[in-house]
């Protein structure tokens, strides 16, 4: 018997050149496990009809001597990634049925290394969310304590792994939605640098924010994926080259730096600022200085992403409009078929954010908030290429607490945005950063796992690795 | 103070359509939310804008895949099409 509960990315590759087992047998074993726990869970929109059949192809290629670092990795893909052939919906009324035309970039890169495609995840629609309430195909819950949300927008990403359903798998993060729902499920979420993986053939949601992200058990297991998807593409004009950003090295001794005045703002509990203050412990014990540094214009990041995000989404789904894709409603002329169609065809918080969107951008009022926001914008990164000018990395919590109740935080929009204060800074800077399972507080009688979140400057995840193998013994 | 008025005006510059239940129950929640971004609105100073890292990313405009590799793909995903075209209502 195969105990997918140990298994990581690094591991498979060893078992499966050892001969311990095929890559069928280990299909078979996921298969099982997601039909044990999926129908409680949620996580996965779909289990792909061919997982066999892809798993006898790779063990061919094995047999032969053809074998990959990523051979035979069983992953699950968020529904906003194209796979061609496939469905991919973002998990919206609106795209119900649409089939991908082509590979997104990164499934592309994924296929040539021999990865077994299980299913497509769960998410918030169109990824606006953090808790995967949004999905019009219902929440996911959280394997952990199935009373709570998994978090969002890629819970369901996050969720599969988490419950042994995948060894990894893709999310998209605009604002947090990799590095969240990884901290409300135990496990390790990557945003990387912007433009460091390619986003052609990925849903657009915010296209100055949105980056694919690996998520996966072990610190290990990120940097591998990541190593796998990541580079310039000519399909995505914003991915970066060679000597665009330089890189930083690892040092021995690293400086880490600490926003303490940020988490005054988070609306901390006190169980869960003691387990962050933990964690910066253990980086002192581990031989980091730490140093505490001040962003000042950070306070302005979530009011700043809550403009950008908005203004770039009314724009990125104008395209749907009931013409060439997915839901047509009919109504008694053209106009009456776009309105009808989007009014119908997108759910309540993606409606709410267009509007939004449409208002910050509206003449009148683009001066007071789009403009200001692109301001404030590069004044926030200006902040953060100064403090990494003394310092290496920048730790924060992921989150300000753990996974909250189903229900808990729907009917209040504005609650729910500020759950992102902590993650929202990197995608507004583009720099890459990691949440890492940071141990867990006591709710209800259930033990709910916490992140730490590590950020570095951009093109830097080398050093995101280094510190997260360090605090997670790897 | 956003109005009912404005979120439906709103909505019909971004052709959706909502009822007017929906636009009561928007107008308070999107009353609060700008309200909330609405504080960069204290923020002084201003900044030279800097000049991105990434500019002027070109490629040849060159046909990359062969005649008609895409197209059924593409119109199969058209809700209404005609032969090689995609079916909309009459404009004019």
């Amino acid at each position: 018997m195969i105990d997918i509960s140990k298994l990581t990315i690094q591991s498979l590759n060893k078992h499966l050149k050892d001969g311990d087992f095929s890559v069928r047998e280990l299909a078979e074993v996921y298969l099982e496990n997601i039909k044990n726990k999926n129908p409680d869970v949620n996580a996965y929109l779909e289990i792909y009809s061919d997982v066999l059949e892809q798993a006898d192809v790779i063990d061919k290629k094995i047999k032969a001597g053809d074998i990959k670092p990523l051979s035979g990795l069983p992953i699950a893909i968020k529904d906003n990634i194209l796979i061609d052939g496939r469905v991919a919906t973002s998990a919206s009324k609106i795209l119900k049925g649409y089939v991908a035309p082509y590979d997104a970039t990164v499934i592309k890169k994924l296929k040539e290394q021999d990865v077994l495609f299980l299913g497509r995840a769960n998410m918030d629609e169109f990824a606006m969310g953090g808790s995967t309430e949004n999905s019009v195909f219902g929440v996911t819950k959280n394997p952990i304590d199935l009373s709570r949300v998994a978090g969002g927008s890629s819970g369901g990403s996050v969720a599969a792994v988490s419950m042994d359903g995948a060894l990894a798998s893709l999310g998209s993060d605009t604002g947090g939605s990799v590095r969240q729902p990884s901290s409300f499920c135990g496990v390790v979420g990557l945003k990387p640098t912007y433009g460091g993986v390619s986003r052609y053939g990925l849903m657009a949601m915010g296209s100055s924010l949105d980056v694919i992200g690996p998520i996966t058990k072990t610190v290990t297991d990120s940097e591998i994926l990541f190593n796998a998807i990541k580079g310039q593409d000519p399909m995505d004009s914003t991915t970066y080259g060679e000597g665009i950003y330089s890189q930083r090295e690892v040092k021995s001794k690293m400086v880490v730096g600490v926003p303490y005045h940020v988490l005054e703002n988070g609306g901390l509990s006190d169980k869960v600022r003691k387990n962050f203050d933990e964690s910066i412990e253990k980086l002192r014990s581990l031989g980091y200085e730490i140093k505490e540094i001040k962003l000042p214009n950070i306070e302005y990041s979530l009011a700043v992403y809550y403009i950008l995000m908005p203004a770039e989404v009314s724009s990125n789904l104008a395209r749907f409009d009931g013409v060439r894709f997915g839901l047509h409603v009919d109504g008694d002329n053209l106009l009456q078929d776009y309105l009808k169609t989007k009014g119908q065809g997108f759910g309540q918080e993606v409606r709410r954010r267009i509007l939004i969107g449409t208002y910050v951008l509206s003449a009148g009022y683009a001066d007071a908030y789009y403009n200001k926001a692109l301001v404030l914008r590069q004044k926030i990164s200006e902040d953060f290429e100064k403090a990494f000018s003394e310092v290496d990395i920048i730790v924060t919590p992921t989150t300000p607490g753990p996974a909250f109740k189903i229900g808990e935080k729907i009917n209040d929009p504005l609650s729910l945005y500020l759950e992102d204060v902590f993650t929202v800074p990197a995608n507004i800077v583009g720099i890459p950063a990691i949440s890492v399972p940071s141990g867990s507080v006591e709710e209800e009688g259930v033990s709910l796992p916490l992140g730490l979140q590590i950020m570095a400057p951009h093109n830097s995840e080398k050093i995101l690795f280094e510190v997260g193998k360090k605090l997670l013994n790897e | 103070m956003i109005t009912k008025e404005d979120i439906k005006n709103l909505a019909d510059l971004a052709r959706i359509e909502i009822s007017e239940a929906e636009a009561e129950g928007l107008t308070s929640q999107i009353d609060s939310i700008l309200g909330y971004v609405g504080q960069i609105k204290d923020s002084t100073g201003d900044v030279e804008r800097a000049v991105p890292k990434l500019r002027n990313v070109m490629r040849d405009d060159v046909v990359t895949h062969t005649e008609e590799e895409y197209t059924e793909k593409l119109l199969n995903n058209a809700p209404s099409r005609e032969g090689k075209y995609l079916k909309v209502k009459k404009i004019l």
